[in-house]
């Protein structure tokens, strides 16, 4: 490598105060100012051309497919947030059919009950009066029948205390006061 | 067996492009690895496709994407993302060059110090021309901090003035000085391995491995240097472009 070091300074390489310690170096790579130049235009050149590079493609590039990956990222969680939504409706809307469903159900079986209920009431109610009426026409029948039954009794008992008295006394009694006499004992 | 651990920092021109004045602007081997690093970065960024699920290639230029993107956003705020082709230039350049500088015969573009001080001074002065552009004066309110007391605030502001103008050298001479030694404390390590083996035949074999095994830890670390570098670099673009952004803080 070239030892004629620090004999010219371009006008970049002079800006650097501190790369001229390489005076001493005696062959120091990097401090030897005749190679500045040249470094210094390929960095400018490539430096510009890697900015460009970055700024004009590269990073619109890069940033454009992560945005558009969190962009559907987000839209595919909206998506499942809507279908969510949806299937959540479904079920409440299903629930609230089930329990209308439900009452309404109840309610015929209410309304069911208290019409078999009040028909039950009403053909007990026909039969009790029915049952009454007849209760009460055989105990008029019971009633006419013993009374009937009972003036029986008295003739038949005027007759035989009638009879009795005649084979007793061989005298035919007075049928007023063998009829007295029947009727204090029916009384007594 | 001579070991010249400087060797590898040798421009050699390829062929000659112009003259400027009396220098000879040649198209070297830095020049060769600058283009280098341009096509691989391009070709990284380009050629890597946009599907909806990335591949290999599109991952490492989505995660690059976003790891640059997320570093000027956490350091510099969303107004820093004006800078955002700036920043992920220099740190891919920056990345990339020094990777492909650590595989072995290769030529590494920022162990020059002309090339990390010509990038540290264009980010010097694009926060400078930015930071009178949008400020005004207010921008040099950076030099003068809130809640210093006035008598030792002359002080303060000589030391902030100071800083701010040593920036470049700092920002330039940390990238150049690490990929240098590193560099060099490889080459030596390497070279003892050989120079061990040439000089002490089969006791030379048994003694180069432990170089040897050094080598390798360095080269390990070389590669987290390589990455961790560029990071540095950009980071710091960051912080100081925040100065030019924000200059009230």
């Amino acid at each position: 490598m070239a030892e004629s070091h620090g004999g010219a300074k371009g006008p970049a390489a002079g800006a650097h105060t501190e790369a001229d310690g390489g005076h001493h170096g005696g062959g120091f790579p990097p401090f030897e100012s005749s190679n500045y130049a040249s470094q210094l235009v390929s960095l400018a050149i490539f430096f510009v051309v890697l900015y460009v590079i970055v700024s004009k493609l590269a990073l619109p590039k890069v940033g454009g497919a992560i945005e558009a990956r969190q962009n559907k990222i987000d839209g595919d969680l909206a998506e499942a947030q809507k279908l969510k939504d949806q299937s959540d409706a479904a079920l409440k809307a299903y629930e609230s059919e089930l329990a209308s469903a439900r009452s309404r159900a109840q309610a015929i079986g209410n309304e069911s009950r208290d019409k078999a209920n009040a028909q039950a009431d009403a053909e007990r109610k026909a039969l009790e009066e029915q049952l009454a009426a007849k209760l009460a026409g055989a105990e008029k029948t019971i009633a006419s029948t013993r009374t009937a039954a009972m003036s029986n009794v008295r003739g038949i008992a005027a007759d035989a205390a009638g009879q009795i008295v005649q084979q007793l006394t061989g005298v035919v009694p007075d049928a007023a006061s063998v009829n007295a006499a029947v009727d204090a004992s029916l009384k007594g | 067996m001579k070991i010249d651990p400087i060797h590898q920092f040798n421009i050699e021109p390829l062929f000659t492009l112009g003259h400027i004045g009396n220098h000879t602007i040649a198209f070297t081997n830095s020049s060769l690895y600058m283009l280098v690093a341009v096509a691989v970065i391009s070709i990284l960024m380009l050629a890597s496709g946009t599907q909806l699920v990335p591949g290999r290639l599109q991952s490492v230029a989505e995660i690059s994407y976003e790891f640059v993107a997320s570093t000027i956003r956490s350091t510099a705020g969303a107004e820093g993302m004006k800078f955002f082709p700036l920043i992920f230039s220099l740190f891919m350049f920056i990345c990339v060059s020094n990777l492909v500088g650590i595989i072995p015969y290769t030529f590494t573009v920022s162990s020059h110090l002309i090339v990390t001080a010509a990038l540290a001074l264009l980010v010097f002065f694009t926060v400078l021309i930015y930071g009178v552009a949008k400020n005004g004066l207010k921008f040099f309110s950076i030099f003068v901090p809130h809640g210093v007391p006035g008598y030792i605030l002359p002080l303060v502001m000589f030391i902030e003035v100071l800083s701010f103008f040593l920036r470049p050298v700092s920002h330039s001479v940390r990238l150049f000085a690490n990929m240098l030694a590193g560099h060099i404390a490889l080459k030596v390590f390497a070279g003892f391995v050989a120079m061990l083996g040439f000089s002490l035949g089969a006791l030379g074999w048994v003694g180069g491995v432990l170089p040897l095994a050094l080598t390798v830890a360095l080269y390990a670390l070389e590669i987290l240097v390589a990455f961790l570098q560029a990071y540095v670099f950009a980071i710091l673009t960051c912080i100081y472009l925040n100065d030019a952004i924000h200059p009230g803080h």
